[in-house]
């Protein structure tokens, strides 16, 4: 009894809900990744830390179907996938909401929700269908309120709002989509501090709502506030791994920048 | 916990100014309408037959052929493109459509409209196909060579003249009556209604929009962004050929010089009727404001005595007003962006 309930929970912390193995993607000279391997378990939130250009951006587009890797195989829920573009990762569950974060500017809340998989009546046109505007709207605001997102109207336009209205619109777009991995990549770079809390809620979260999320930052408090555990990424190696605590910042930051102040601190060599 | 959402909906400190910033954006909108509605009431003073019935009418059907050309062109600009053959697949289309019914004149000249339609929608996937799949940097070229050669093209089937054998249906869609109602002008709205079910309605048209709104990002949400841009020029050049058939039925014939300035004038009522050239922004209301406004102008101007060369001077002037408009819009957008992430 005792051994067999052993064997199942070991079973499942070792199904990761996604893998990446050996991963290698060059960019003519560039050697954006060499080699990384990387496991997210199940209502796990991951960091993803490194140095500008370690390659981090470069590895989770290589996750969402953007970019091709080279070399390397992609696991999800123990299952081999490859992903040719950003539609199939949609599909499998995986959203990833850019630095960019790909807002519609034009279009209000409701809109940049929904933005390229418009629901329409009937179904079998298509592109040639009618929206359903009232029922995208009404599951919209049903998410948001799920989600504690507040904002002035759904119907505002994004253009009109501040950075982290949007960054908020953009990250509760991937977790009511997102069925099983949300991936943000720098969701706080261009936030204050009040801003940043609220989608550092939304990502702490996360987990509650079955989602497990890899979040791409460079603010060590924030990582610490919200995330399970943090690999780091440089120039394209993974060096090392952390659970992101108060005691752990300095260790993180000599694995981040490397050199002297890694050799400095002992830290073991990538 | 989301305090500073709940801030900026309660009515406190920063609204005013946030009242007065969404009625200025809510007036920039408005704009062309207040434009042609001062027109008409200027118009109205200086000259007695301005708003007569019949100088109405005269307005309407002068204005059909470019008002569906700006249809067509408000396509290609929503998705931050431009169309400039426009103007001379109009006149291919006529000369095309005319020679075609003087070979045959069987099926009470339905081939010679498919003619007109089909020129527009070939031309159309030419520019389409050569901007997505040649690669180039913008509509502005493919487009740009469609203009020198479909109108080299209408000049060399038609040795330079105007041919003058239009089927009786062209003629009746271009210079017919339905009662008092003129026929390019029911033709307009037909168009026009279906363009704004396009737009407003249609998940295709949703996705135009996206597209000019940001290309890459529409890449990146699955949609068919080389398909979408493709499809702007089909609707534009077959709103081309539609244009054609309504000019060629005015002057029962095809003649390769009909259209000419036409693309200018239709991304002048689309730029006028609040289109933004950045992509993304615009409507089929607005741009039918825009080429009434071209419209009122010219027949205002006309009325007055005004030399025709005044015209251009004025649409002009208007044309720069609009963009000015257009990037004031930004300008307050901005302003309301700051004051939103403040919150206080
Ligand atoms: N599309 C591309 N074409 C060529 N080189 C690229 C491309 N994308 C990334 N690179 C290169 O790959 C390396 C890794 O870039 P990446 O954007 O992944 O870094 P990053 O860790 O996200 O950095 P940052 O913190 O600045 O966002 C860099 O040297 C970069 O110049
Ligand atoms: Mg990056």
């Amino acid at each position: 009894m005792e051994a067999e309930r052993e064997q199942t929970s070991q079973d499942e912390k070792e199904t990761p809900i996604l893998e990446v193995r050996n991963m290698t993607k060059r960019f003519g000279a560039t050697l954006a990744l060499d080699n990384v391997s990387l496991e997210l378990q199940r209502g796990e939130v991951l960091a993803l830390l490194g140095d500008n250009g370690a390659g981090k951006s470069t590895l989770i587009k290589c996750l969402s179907g953007v970019h091709q890797p080279d070399e390397g195989r992609i696991f999800l829920e123990g299952e081999e996938v490859t992903l040719n573009s950003p539609m199939e990762a949609r599909d499998l569950g995986m959203e990833t909401v850019y630095q960019d974060l790909s807002l519609f500017d034009n279009m209000n809340v409701v809109g940049n929700f929904y933005a390229g998989r418009e629901p329409v009546t009937p179904r079998w046109l298509g592109g040639w269908g009618w929206v359903r505007d009232g029922f995208m709207s009404s599951k919209a605001k049903e998410s948001l309120e799920s989600l504690q997102v507040n904002l002035p109207s759904a119907e505002v336009e994004i253009g009109l709002m501040s950075g982290g209205q949007r960054q908020a619109v953009a990250s509760a777009r991937a977790m009511s989509f997102g069925r099983k991995i949300v991936i943000l990549d720098e969701p706080t770079s261009a936030l204050g501090a009040r801003e940043s809390s609220n989608v550092l809620r939304l990502i702490k979260e996360a987990p509650e709502h079955g989602v497990s999320v890899i979040v791409i930052s460079h603010n060590l408090e924030h990582v610490i506030q919200v995330c399970h555990r943090a690999v780091v990424l440089r120039q394209g190696v993974r060096v090392g791994e952390a659970e992101p605590t108060e005691e752990n910042h300095e260790r993180l930051v000599s694995m981040i920048v490397g050199g002297a102040a890694e050799e400095g601190k002992g830290e073991k060599q990538a | 916990m989301s305090a500073f959402m709940e801030r900026i909906t309660g009515s406190q400190s920063p609204l005013s100014s946030e009242r007065s910033l969404r009625w200025s954006l809510a007036l920039i909108r408005l704009g062309p309408a207040i434009i042609l509605l001062l027109l008409i009431m200027a118009f109205n003073v200086l000259s007695p037959v301005f708003l007569t019935v019949q100088n109405v009418s005269n307005i309407v059907v002068q204005t059909s052929a470019l008002a569906v050309l700006a249809i067509g062109q408000l396509f290609v600009i929503l998705v931050a493109g431009i169309d400039l053959s426009v103007g001379s697949v109009l006149a291919l289309s006529t000369v095309i459509g005319a020679l075609v019914f003087t070979w045959n004149q069987g099926l009470g000249g339905s081939l010679s409209v498919a003619a007109f339609l089909l020129t527009g929608l070939v031309t159309g996937f030419l520019n389409g196909f050569m901007l997505t799949k040649g690669r180039l940097p913008h509509a502005f070229i493919p487009t740009l060579a469609m203009f020198y050669a479909a109108s080299g093209l209408a000049l060399v089937l038609s040795n330079g003249r105007a041919i003058p054998h239009v089927p009786g249906i062209v003629i009746t869609l271009g210079s017919g009556y339905i009662g008092p109602l003129p026929v390019p002008v029911l033709l307009v709205a037909g168009l026009a209604l279906v363009a704004v079910v396009l737009t407003k309605r249609l998940k295709w048209g949703r996705w135009i929009y996206l597209v000019g709104g940001d290309k890459e990002a529409a890449r990146r949400v699955g949609i068919p962004v080389d398909r979408v841009i493709l499809s702007v020029f089909l609707i534009s050049g077959l709103m081309a050929g539609f244009a054609g058939v309504i000019t060629a039925g005015r002057t029962a014939s095809g003649y390769p010089t009909a259209g000419e300035l036409a693309e200018l004038q239709a991304i002048a009522a689309v730029i006028i009727g609040g289109g933004s050239f950045f992509g993304g922004r615009g409507s089929v209301a607005g741009v039918l404001v825009g080429a009434l406004i071209l419209g009122v102008i010219a027949n205002g101007l006309n009325l007055l005595n005004v030399d025709e060369y005044w015209q251009l001077i004025v649409a002009g002037g208007i044309i720069v007003f609009a963009v000015e408009l257009d990037v004031l819009r930004r300008y307050l957008e901005g302003r309301f962006r700051t004051l939103q992430a403040r919150g206080d």
